[in-house]
């Protein structure tokens, strides 16, 4: 006899809306448990993480982006030798441009007629460790026009031997702490930053925190001396 | 100078340097040479009731002018974004809620939209769930505001204020405890939709909230905008134009007292807000008056937000269909608070293996995100939240960075601050609402 279990009562709060059986799942989440082949149900089996191919959008980009691009090829004339890449993808504009132009592309969005990005939004920093060209730190700019009502990112990719690109702290001076954090985070170095020093870790801090092979500490225990090993030597999903 | 206790006093190679513990000005003063010192640095904070939190000014004074004011932040980092990287993407939520503690819900939204973003599922969201996040965000816009207007109450003398706003703000909590079952760091709003649905009793509360709010505030304004103390601190103080806040990046209210009709709720709508009907209140004095004046009008617009949203929730599922990505276990508040709703529990316990495997797999690793990145901004109290979120394809973020507002508005401080009287320093740092907790995350 399998009589389901008895619910003792209605449980308050539950009553309107969240039904427990939905429509069938969209074609959204196939595969999200990432299992192909094997029959591996437990995630341990050695899958890899996949790393994302950078490639460049062919055009039409669609929306505004071809008008962004066409406008900042006119108003600046070393377009092509600073653009590496264009990247359109979810409704976003990526443009990957070389560090060492950095801060002259950004002048021109913010100045130019067609273009002004008035607003830098964000300057941040990611890892991308085991990049094959070794520029594995990108240094990410949100940049927002708020008379086009747009958006823009930027990235610039450098490597962690040489880590220079020019501050954009002069154009838009609200860079000034988010640079700073990049540099405290990240380590990499704004030249013509009026005052690069760490901002959110102590002045004396060694090492680079946000960096993907930044040692993470583990936690020992009372136990035999044993030690729960750092979150990222783990047994643990990829 | 005194042997022991109050005010003790060294000499160092930069001067004389005084530890003042307070109530104990007259041994500074004793010790202190008008004629040869005309500059005196002083370090407000970190542990000081005017700097909403551990915010340390290093202020170089001249008499009661500022000269020189550099800030250090830095005091509350712990980390969130790093930790991020270590937890699956539905467990995102409950870091990123405890980043600004005064908008959590804004901190939940802004995330949850990105990894939606990323997903691909933004136009699977189910409609009481957007309208659930659009209340909720604005009941947490007026609470915030309120805990603005009792601080900055509090620092301008006005300690009444402090009193009343905490008091309204209070039942704003409880209605978040009821909806979510906890009074801040909610962890409400996930990817893909939310933890649970709104119990029918929150409905009457907000109702019941929105019939005696206005009188509040009229009182609250009958209080203060007339008061000659509160206009001679707020009025002509800490000024900041539109070109000042857009090369400091600073948004929000402040940006709109200075004149700009700038609000990311009008001019880059998400969550439907295009579909709501309220104003953007602006004024054009660009100080603490204006952005008093900003915040008190847009609590009232945020009222209106509030009672559109009650008309518009209808009976539905509160999470995404695609049961690949919705959290499986059906919350619910029983009589021994919050917890799996133990209809769920005896469905994978006592019908479903694979049920059960399934609550299992999804709870312990997760879904996967395509790879990507994506930046979202929202309109939080303080200005533009914006979240950068990148995935590699696995089950948790590879990064996710916070463009909090309080951390970029913050570099308004020194603009704001030079030139004026000390106290004004106290007023214009209020006025910017900075949450440390937001800032150095």
């Amino acid at each position: 006899m399998s009589e389901p279990t008895p619910v003792p009562g209605q449980p308050a709060g539950a009553s309107i809306g969240a039904p427990a059986e939905f429509p069938p799942a969209s074609p959204a989440g196939r595969g999200m448990f990432g299992v192909a082949g094997t029959g591996d149900t437990s995630g341990f089996g050695g899958l890899t993480r996949r790393h994302p191919a950078l490639l460049d959008t062919p055009r039409p980009y669609g929306e505004y982006f071809d008008e962004v691009v066409d406008a900042l090829a006119e108003a600046f004339p070393g377009f092509q030798d600073a653009i590496e890449r264009v990247v359109v993808d979810r409704g976003e504009l990526t443009l990957h441009i070389k560090p060492e132009r950095i801060a002259d592309v950004c002048q021109s969005l913010r100045d130019d007629e067609a273009l002004r990005f008035e607003l830098c939004s964000s300057v941040s920093g990611v890892d991308y460790l085991g990049d094959p060209e070794g520029r594995r730190l990108h240094v990410v700019y949100q940049l927002t026009s708020l008379t086009y009502r747009r958006r823009l990112r930027l990235e610039a990719a450098v490597t962690a031997e040489d880590p220079h690109l020019p501050s954009v702290s002069r154009i838009y001076p609200t860079a000034d702490w988010q640079e700073r954090e990049a540099y405290d985070m990240f380590g990499v170095v704004f030249d013509g930053h009026p005052n690069l020093t760490r901002i959110l870790m102590p002045d004396d801090w060694e090492g680079f925190p946000q960096r993907k092979d930044y040692p993470l500490g583990g936690v020992p225990i009372e136990y035999k001396g044993v030690e729960i090993p750092p979150p990222d030597e783990r047994r643990s999903y990829q | 100078m005194t042997e022991t206790g109050y005010a003790s006093a060294r000499e160092t190679t930069e001067g004389k340097v005084f530890t003042v513990t307070g109530g104990d000005w007259e041994d500074v003063l004793a010790g202190h040479d008008p004629v040869s010192d005309e500059r005196i640095v002083v370090n407000l904070g970190p542990q000081h009731p005017s700097t909403h939190g551990v915010l340390r000014l290093v202020l170089e004074l001249e008499g009661e002018t500022v000269k020189e004011a550099r800030l250090v932040v830095g005091y509350l980092h712990t980390g969130i974004e790093k930790n991020l990287e270590y937890r699956n993407w539905t467990q995102g939520t409950t870091f990123v809620t405890r980043m600004d503690y005064l908008s959590p819900m804004f901190n939940e939204t802004a995330y949850c939209l990105g990894v939606e973003r990323l997903l691909g599922i933004e136009d699977q969201i189910p409609d009481r769930a957007t309208v659930i996040r659009v209340l909720m965000m604005e009941l947490n816009r007026i609470a915030s505001h309120l805990v603005w207007l009792a601080t900055t109450g509090l620092e301008l003398g006005a300690l009444s204020m402090m009193l009343y706003g905490f008091r309204e703000r209070e039942f704003l909590l409880d209605i978040f405890e009821l909806v979510s079952g906890t009074r801040m760091n909610h962890a409400y709003i996930r990817p893909g939709g939310l933890a649970q649905d709104m119990p029918d009793e929150a409905v009457r509360r907000i109702r019941e909230f929105l019939a005696f709010m206005p009188t509040r505030l009229h009182e609250y304004e009958n209080l203060l905008s007339g008061q000659p103390i509160w206009m001679q601190r707020t009025q002509g103080v800490a000024v900041l134009d539109v070109t000042g806040c857009l090369a400091l990046g600073v948004t929000g209210p402040v940006l709109r007292s200075a004149g700009l009709v700038w609000d990311l709720r009008k001019q880059m709508p998400y969550c439907g807000y295009e579909t709501y009907e309220f104003d953007v209140p602006i004024r054009d004095t660009a100080d603490v008056w204006g952005r008093y004046e900003v915040r008190l009008d847009e609590m009232r617009e945020s009222m209106k937000i509030v009672e559109q949203c009650l008309d518009r929730l209808r009976p539905g599922p509160v999470m995404v269909a695609d049961k690949k990505i919705a959290w499986p276990a059906q919350l619910a508040i029983g009589v021994d608070g919050m917890g799996n709703s133990l209809e769920h529990v005896a469905k994978i316990m006592g019908q479903s293996m694979e049920a059960l495997i399934h609550h299992f797999k999804l709870v312990t690793e997760g879904f996967r995100v395509p790879p990507g990145q994506v930046y979202v901004g929202i309109e939080s109290p303080r200005g533009e939240l914006g979240v950068h979120v990148v995935s590699d394809g696995g089950t948790r973020p590879y990064r996710v960075h916070y463009r909090d507002p309080s951390f970029v508005n913050l570099q308004a401080i020194p603009a704001i601050a030079e030139g004026g009287l000390l106290a004004d320093v106290i007023a214009g740092g209020a006025s910017l609402d900075p949450v440390m907790g937001g800032c150095d995350r």
